[in-house]
């Protein structure tokens, strides 16, 4: 079972927005669409997404509305507001040039 | 856009808290389900689901947490919250709680108002145009023994200062004590009203207008003018019922008509080191002073402010006047001109006498509250000695150490601001009471609470706050939860490691109190000296009341004489008088006059040389009235009057001043008027100020010698004070439109001018009481926790075969060594702080070793007995009953 702490830091509130871009959704989707994307290998901690949801949206990355969901049942919809989609930009220029970093050492090394 | 967002949610997370609590819940329960009917659906059973939800999902309790941190005002939900736990906390225990907030309320509340006395009467600027430019300026006389600093000007030295600073300094005198007689009209009573004379520039150098009606003017003041007057706004208000219309109507002083040219703002006050602060009217000085007075350097009359230009400052002045003043010195033949001039700031004048006072009494709260907070700190650790093993629980649970401490913290906090908001309301009454108790007072007027005194008030709450609180927080340690958990009960000597911190505040609580103890026992034994001192005659009975003919009625000097004469003749008949007499001013009421003499059988000296010495003016009966013992020769007989006024009988001090040894009787005086008269008589002293030496004093017949005005006083065998009626009436018989003023009895009028000591050793008495009652409180509440702590320990001994004596004497020892080195400290402490009053002690000394001594009798007795109990208890202690309480 991962924990939160098995993610990169940060890489968390990246992966929430990314996951948002398209379409609103509610949490458990948001839990179960990371899952299936990166192809089971991240297993977050469900609950923990709710710190980060709530988070993101006190800083106003993104929104939240009620509305009626596949089952019938009020469910808190999140989606991204336009400077979510500018703070999404700046954390995937950030995290390509983190990643691309440590692959360049990781392979040198190898 | 975001910052719009942002805002919204922040507003929403502030008012809407419950509602998105709830609705966080809806969220996480709603994803649980969602689970569950996934794992329902892959077939696990219904409980599996379930536990197999919560597995992937986490602790929902601490991951809403978690989310509810991230939202806007969490630290002040976590505030709230701890704030609402005290609360409920303080409110099961009512007692504790109560008597924190009233020790509290004590300390703050004393501060308060000490701070917005000190404030408004010592530091808040005049309420005039441009404050720090306005001086006082005085003389000052090197030669003079008893009087060198700040003495009255002479109108004949402000004529030559007002020319020579013209280009730096606009310059006012003022005379304060000239009082007017308001005739009645229109129903009104005759009145006695405090007056002024002014010269006409006087409000404009305060930089101040009547608030109705206009300002005086170089033509009012002037002998050819027509006569002006201004009113204060009390007067206005009480005698004219704030009539507008007085503007251009004519009053009646001294029977002579007035016009009202204008009334004072209700704001203006004007105070000196001579008074003033109770004047009611102000004339033009040109108009009413006899010229004589206007140019001579000999009598000294006025007081100087001035109007500082800009470029200028007090020493530049002060070296120009004192320069001139020598010069004036040296040019004048007179031996009562002054050689120096002196200055300060119209604010020190006023309030200069109240410095040392106000700032000790300061010193005397702060320390009252450092003691309350201490006191306070006691009873919190104390209390959270008592629930030592609840906070290691919850330490052990996972209670953070911040957030115990935080609890302390706003525990102490919600006592202080209980007790600051009560001692407020206390401050307010004490301030109001201080109002009416003391309208003698310079810059009473001024005490009001303000923005500094608000700032100040918080600031005082929020130290009492953290002081307490973090000296109860480090007491309570909580370093060693586990043996906090494992100790079996309450019987480990650790509890008396524990109290090492409790200890050490007590024995400067201690220390503290013997401070204030000190300092009210000196002062309460110079006020007891200052109230027995003997003025010269049996004070006991006597009533006094002042009249003063107005010279348009009462033109010639036989006019005068033949009305008092008349007066004390009927008030002598009243049934229930002894006796009475006229004089010129009662002993212990005051100065009345004095002059330069020299004695005319003895070799002629410079005018520098001639002593200086107080008259008085009595009629025959005076003498027995008050009952002044006639050591040798007589007293006046009834013919000697009016041209055959020249004789004079003196007390024991001028004799010896004026002629050592020899025989004073049939000797002549001259006075620096160059009129002569013959001694025939020699008297006991009397003090004209109850807190000063008795000076060289001369009486001589009140009938001549240009009195219109007098003192009548009245003995009697008891209850004087009834007396004062028919004698009212006897005057108002004789001129129905003639008041009669400062109608009291000579007790009062001598309490009147130690009103100050008075106060201030009652004030400092009753703090350093309750600083007393509270490390009595102290060291007993410290006493009586050790005891039960070690009652286990006490009962082995006992059990053990330890005597009763040996427990008592143990207990004892434990809690008179606190009080023994903070009575040391505090001896100490005093022997280095109690020279700063020693200015205000009269015939006391500071180091005084029979206070020092009696201070710590009483500190060691009330240590003794606040011990006593609590070491009774333990040697009382039943050993089987002690140990079974395991």
């Amino acid at each position: 079972m991962g924990k939160p702490s098995d993610l990169v830091q940060g890489t968390l509130d990246l992966l929430i927005l990314k996951t948002l871009l398209l379409e609103a959704m509610h949490g458990w989707a948001i839990a179960k669409r990371i899952q299936q994307l990166s192809g089971d290998v991240l297993q977050v901690q469900q609950g923990s997404l709710y710190p980060a949801l709530h988070r993101l949206e006190q800083q106003g990355w993104i929104k939240a509305r009620w509305a009626e969901s596949e089952t019938g049942r009020q469910a808190k919809f999140y989606s991204l507001t336009t400077a979510g989609r500018a703070q999404l930009d700046k954390e995937t220029a950030n995290w390509n040039r983190l990643s691309s970093a440590i692959n360049l050492i990781v392979s040198e090394a190898g | 856009m975001r910052w719009h967002h942002q805002l919204r949610m922040k507003l929403l997370m502030l008012f809407r808290r419950g509602h998105a609590s709830a609705l966080l819940d809806d969220e996480i329960r709603d994803h649980l389900e969602r689970q569950i009917v996934e794992n329902r659906a892959a077939g696990m059973s219904a409980d599996e689901a379930r536990y197999a939800a919560l597995r992937t999902f986490g602790n929902p309790a601490l991951l809403r947490d978690q989310a509810r941190a991230t939202w806007s005002w969490s630290v002040l939900e976590s505030v709230m919250r701890d704030m609402r736990v005290a609360a409920r906390t303080l409110v099961r225990t009512p007692g504790f709680t109560v008597i924190a907030i009233l020790v509290m309320a004590l300390g703050i509340g004393a501060n308060i108002a000490l701070f917005t006395v000190v404030r408004s009467v010592l530091l808040k600027p005049l309420p005039f145009r441009d404050p720090d430019r306005l001086v006082a300026l005085r003389e000052g006389d090197s030669h003079n023994k008893n009087f060198q600093d700040f003495l009255p000007v002479d109108a004949g030295s402000f004529n030559e200062w007002q020319l020579a600073t013209r280009n730096r300094a606009e310059m006012a005198m003022v005379s304060p004590w000239q009082d007017y007689n308001v005739s009645g009209e229109g129903g009104k009573l005759p009145e006695r009203v405090r007056g002024a004379w002014c010269s006409w520039n006087f409000f404009s150098v305060l930089g101040v207008t009547p608030a109705l009606g206009r300002n005086f003017t170089e033509q009012d003041d002037s002998p050819n003018a027509a006569a002006a007057v201004i009113l204060s706004n009390a007067t206005w208000m009480r005698r004219y019922n704030g009539d507008p219309a007085i503007i251009g109507k004519t009053i009646w002083l001294n029977a002579r008509p007035y016009t009202v040219i204008g009334v004072m703002s209700p704001s203006f006050v004007f105070s000196s080191s001579f008074g003033g602060n109770n004047l009611q009217i102000w004339t033009p000085v040109r108009h009413e002073a006899p010229p004589w007075l206007l140019t001579t350097f000999a009598d000294h009359e006025f007081i100087v402010v001035a109007h500082l230009l800009h470029g200028t400052t007090l020493p530049m002045v002060l070296d120009q006047l004192n320069a001139l003043q020598k010069h004036i010195q040296r040019s004048q033949t007179s031996g009562s001109v002054h050689d120096r001039a002196m200055g300060r700031s119209m604010l020190d004048d006023a309030v200069e006498t109240y410095k040392t006072p106000l700032y000790a009494m300061l010193a005397v709260t702060a320390c009252v509250l450092l003691i309350a907070c201490m006191n306070v700190a006691g009873l919190l650790a104390a209390r959270s000695a008592a629930r030592r093993k609840e906070l290691a629980i919850r330490t052990a649970l996972g209670g953070g150490r911040w957030r115990l401490m935080c609890e302390r913290l706003i525990e102490s906090l919600l006592l202080s601001a209980a007790g600051g908001l009560l001692g407020l309301l206390l401050a307010w009454v004490g301030l109001q009471l201080l109002v009416h108790a003391r309208a003698d007072m310079n810059r009473i007027e001024a005490i009001r609470f303000d923005s500094v005194v608000a700032s100040f008030t918080i600031a005082v709450i929020a130290f009492s706050a953290i002081f307490s609180g973090v000296i109860a927080a480090l007491n309570t340690g909580g370093r060693d939860i586990l043996s906090a958990l494992q100790e079996a009960s309450r019987t480990h000597s650790e509890g008396i490691a524990r109290i090492g911190v409790r200890r050490l505040l007590l024995t400067l609580q201690v220390g503290l109190t013997v401070v204030l103890l000190v300092g009210a026992s000196l002062l309460l034994k110079s006020y007891q000296r200052l109230r027995s001192s003997d003025i010269g005659v049996p004070v006991d009975n006597v009533l006094t009341m002042k009249l003063n003919l107005p010279l348009i009625r009462y033109k010639k000097p036989v006019q005068q004489v033949a009305f008092f004469e008349q007066l004390i003749n009927q008030v002598r008949t009243i049934p229930g008088v002894q006796a009475a007499g006229l004089v010129s001013t009662a002993p212990g009421e005051g100065w009345n006059g004095d002059q330069l003499m020299s004695v005319t059988e003895h070799p002629p000296m410079p005018p520098k040389e001639m002593p200086d010495i107080q008259v008085r003016g009595a009629d025959p009966g005076y003498f027995a009235a008050i009952q002044l013992p006639l050591l040798r020769g007589r007293v006046f007989t009834s013919d000697e009057r009016l041209e055959r006024a020249n004789v004079a009988l003196v007390n024991q001090t001028a004799a010896r001043i004026l002629f050592g040894m020899e025989d004073p009787i049939g000797k002549h005086l001259k006075t620096q008027f160059g009129e002569t008269y013959q001694i025939i008589g020699l008297v006991g002293d009397t003090r004209w100020d109850v807190s000063l030496p008795p000076g060289p004093t001369l009486y001589w017949p009140i009938y001549g010698n240009g009195y219109s005005s007098g003192t009548i006083i009245v003995r009697s065998t008891n209850h004087v004070e009834a007396l004062a009626l028919p004698v009212q009436r006897v005057v108002a018989q004789l001129d129905s439109d003639l008041p009669v003023a400062d109608v009291m009895t000579l007790r009062q009028a001598i309490r009147k001018s130690i009103v100050d000591s008075e106060f201030d050793s009652l004030l400092v008495l009753s703090f350093a009481m309750i600083a007393l009652v509270l490390a009595a409180a102290g060291l007993y509440g410290v006493l009586a926790y050790m005891v039960t702590q070690r009652t286990t320990e006490i009962g082995i001994r006992i059990a053990l075969g330890a005597g009763r004596n040996q427990v008592l004497q143990l207990v004892l020892a434990d809690g008179l060594r606190p009080a023994l080195i903070g009575l040391l400290l505090g001896l100490a402490g005093s022997f280095a702080t109690v020279h700063y009053i020693e200015s205000i002690l009269y015939q006391t000394k500071a180091l005084d070793p029979a206070v020092f001594a009696e201070v710590a009798a009483l500190l060691l007795a009330v240590a003794a007995l606040a011990c006593m109990l609590p070491a009774w208890r333990a040697s009382r202690l039943d050993p089987m009953q002690a140990l079974r309480t395991e």
